[in-house]
């Protein structure tokens, strides 16, 4: 429970501000008081406060983990390619496989797949394990639910990551359950306390407004799903020697779900989340026909077409492409706003890309305060003059 | 046809903002709404009902005494009835927790054909309850689903949106769907709902009603612990290229030469 050390309180009233949901209050001596009906034990309040003043107590129970070790990464692959999320999962399991002293494993799921293994050991891992049925072939909630759980009770990892994609949060939140382990999603930074050697799990949160740092104290595996494009990739050393083990379920698995189609909609320059660089455009561009210019730029830079919620609830394109809130959260090196206001819920699924670049007339929008560069004009003049410029540079 | 739709109330992202100098959240009001990604949940089983001219649409949500209002909310738009699952007992819950507590409310409801859930709240942005909810149950689960093809009591083909395109999937029902913006456009709450909203008992259950472990409720049942909430540092402040456009333009391609090339 949370309560207020009556002594320690200054009545400075941080608190107040940083509660997101309005439970703290002044008392007529000076201090504050929580509001428990309305408190969410957030933790918000005990991380701001300079005093000491808020604590939350917990039952603490000690669990014997020393059985749990080694660095897991889900190998996650589509039609038998390796994602590349997991080349960056391979990048820091590595470096927190070194700093806790342990192995660093990869868990290969697929079906004639085994020959992708040596590719992850080249990347960092000591050990693949890879499991193929032809259930597994492709992704299947049921089938590799029933398998990692199994491997995880099997082998007890410490740590298990995957990437924050549209498996990895399908499959990892269903095993977490299973298993009885903490999981925290969309991780944007990772890292081994020093002193309790536990994974501190970093992960924006209301929209990436704030930024929580989340630990699993007494239960294992320690499990994160990593927003893709934060880490780096791991580099590639064909020298690199480890251990493959290839398991068979020999026809002890199974499905109620069936895939029927897996559909290709876009193409590799409008996958948001693979893209490197996204042009986006927003209620400035008029009507539909305008994205033309869009796609001309991002053509030419090899990028992804993004969009507003306003273009995309226009119906000028579609919903696939939407960045923000209701759509996707994004982080490339290079981020084009053309003709979007910049609503905080636009904001919120793009202000972490590296670079990001506002042509808008307004100098008033609010994309102007999170823009590296930003050009205040008329977007059906400069985005034409872009697209000619950089043709010339990269001498397309 | 009986649909179980879970939601939560959140506050308005609108309204979360920070300060930059002091690093903190400022809040003009809170105003609280259903988290948007429910919206579309809600409006789905609304139109699963009609779709096949019979079933009950109910909604759940875990939360404080006030997320009454998010099921009233819900009422106007048309489900059929609401419970709210409150506790002083539950709060603190992490997506482990929540998961566990809605999942047993819905055994309690019992005899369910669908559960329907928003991809994920604007809040914590976690995504975890929906899937954790379907592995509690221990039925399958679709997430990210932008289209319902064909659906009857026992079966649906539906699709999910992938980071590609999308996948079709056979599922046979009980199961669980997440939904994304793109499945449908909710409706505004009609007269009649809104004074059926004013009217309709919504009962609630706590820890009791639900008869939960108290090992895995609340704070000390919630597998994570948050131990640290700071602001990310602001992004730098940018820079206004001003001037005759061809000019504006050559110099901000020469300064993003190196990003672009690789």
């Amino acid at each position: 429970m949370i309560r207020v050390i009556k002594e320690k309180c200054t009545g400075c009233g941080l608190c107040i501000k940083v509660c997101p949901f309005s439970a703290i209050s002044k008392t007529s001596d000076n201090k504050v008081e929580i509001d428990l009906t309305k408190c969410n034990l957030c933790s918000a309040c005990v991380s701001v406060c300079k005093f000491s003043a808020i604590i939350i107590e917990r039952k603490e129970e000690e669990k014997d983990l020393s059985q749990y070790k080694n660095v897991w990464v889900f190998g996650e692959q589509k039609r038998g390619v390796i994602q590349p999320v997991v080349y960056e999962l391979l990048g820091k399991g590595r470096e927190l496989a070194d700093n806790l002293g342990c192995e660093l494993w990869t868990v290969l799921l697929g079906y004639k797949i085994k020959n992708r293994a040596q590719e992850l050991i080249h990347r960092g891992a000591d050990k693949v394990i890879v499991v193929e049925d032809p259930l597994l072939e492709n992704f299947l909630d049921e089938p590799y639910t029933q398998v990692l759980v199994d491997l995880i009770q099997k082998y007890k990892p410490e740590i298990l990551l995957a990437g924050a994609t549209t498996i990895g949060r399908a499959l990892i939140s269903r095993v977490a359950v299973k298993v009885h382990a903490g999981l925290t999603a969309d991780c944007t930074g990772l890292e081994i306390d020093p002193a309790k050697k536990i994974l501190l799990q970093t992960r924006p949160a209301f929209g990436g407004n704030i930024m929580a740092t989340i630990i699993t104290p007494n239960h294992r595996p320690q499990m994160a799903t990593v927003r893709h494009k934060v880490m780096k990739e791991a580099p590639v050393d064909s020298e690199r020697k480890g251990e493959v083990e290839v398991l068979n379920y020999n026809g002890k698995l199974n499905s109620k779900t069936k895939l029927i189609d897996m559909i290709d909609e876009v193409g590799k320059t409008v996958n948001l989340a693979e893209a490197d660089i996204i042009v986006s455009g927003g209620r400035g561009l008029g009507k539909a026909e305008n994205f033309k210019i869009i796609e001309e730029l991002a053509e030419v830079l090899g990028a992804a077409v993004g969009a507003s919620r306003a273009a995309v609830d226009a119906g000028w394109i579609s919903y696939a492409h939407q960045v923000g809130q209701t759509g996707r959260t994004v982080c490339p090196r290079l981020y084009i706003a053309c003709g979007i206001s910049g609503q905080i819920q636009h904001l919120v699924g793009m202000q972490s890309s590296d670079i990001i670049v506002a042509i808008n007339k307004d100098p008033e929008a609010p994309i102007f305060k999170v823009a590296d560069y930003g050009i205040v004009g008329d977007l059906f003049e400069i985005v034409p003059l872009l697209t000619t410029r950089f043709r010339e540079v990269l001498k397309k | 046809m009986k649909i179980i739709v879970c939601i939560k109330q959140v506050p308005e992202t609108t309204n979360v903002k920070i300060d930059p100098e002091k690093g903190t959240l400022i809040r003009e009001g809170v105003d609280s709404i259903i988290n948007p990604f429910d919206m579309y949940a809600i409006e789905e089983g609304l139109r699963i009902k009609e779709r096949l001219g019979e079933g009950e649409v109910i909604v759940i949500s875990m939360g404080p005494p006030q997320a009454d209002q998010a099921l009233r909310e819900a009422i106007s738009m048309g489900a059929d009835s609401a419970v709210l699952i409150t506790d002083r007992k539950l709060a603190g819950s992490d997506t482990w927790a929540t998961s566990y507590t809605l999942a047993r409310a819905i055994e309690k409801i019992g005899d369910y054909n669908l559960i329907l859930c928003g991809k994920q709240a604007i809040d914590g942005d976690t995504a975890q309850v929906g899937p954790g909810i379907s592995s509690w149950l221990d039925i399958p689960q679709v997430t990210y689903v932008k289209k319902i093809r064909q659906i009857t009591k026992d079966k649906a083909i539906v699709e999910r949106m992938t980071e590609e395109g999308f996948d079709v999937i056979e599922i046979p029902l009980p199961a669980v769907f997440t939904v994304v913006k793109e499945i449908n456009e909710p409706r505004l709450p009609s007269l009649k709902g809104k004074l059926r909203a004013r009217k309709v008992e919504i009962p609630v259950w706590g820890v009791n009603e639900l008869g939960l472990e108290e090992e895995k409720i609340g704070l000390d049942g919630s597998p994570t612990r948050v131990v640290k909430i700071f602001t990310p540092p602001p992004r730098e402040k940018g820079m206004i290229l001003e001037g005759e456009p061809q000019k504006v333009v050559d110099s901000l391609v020469e300064k993003l030469k190196d990003v672009v090339i690789r």
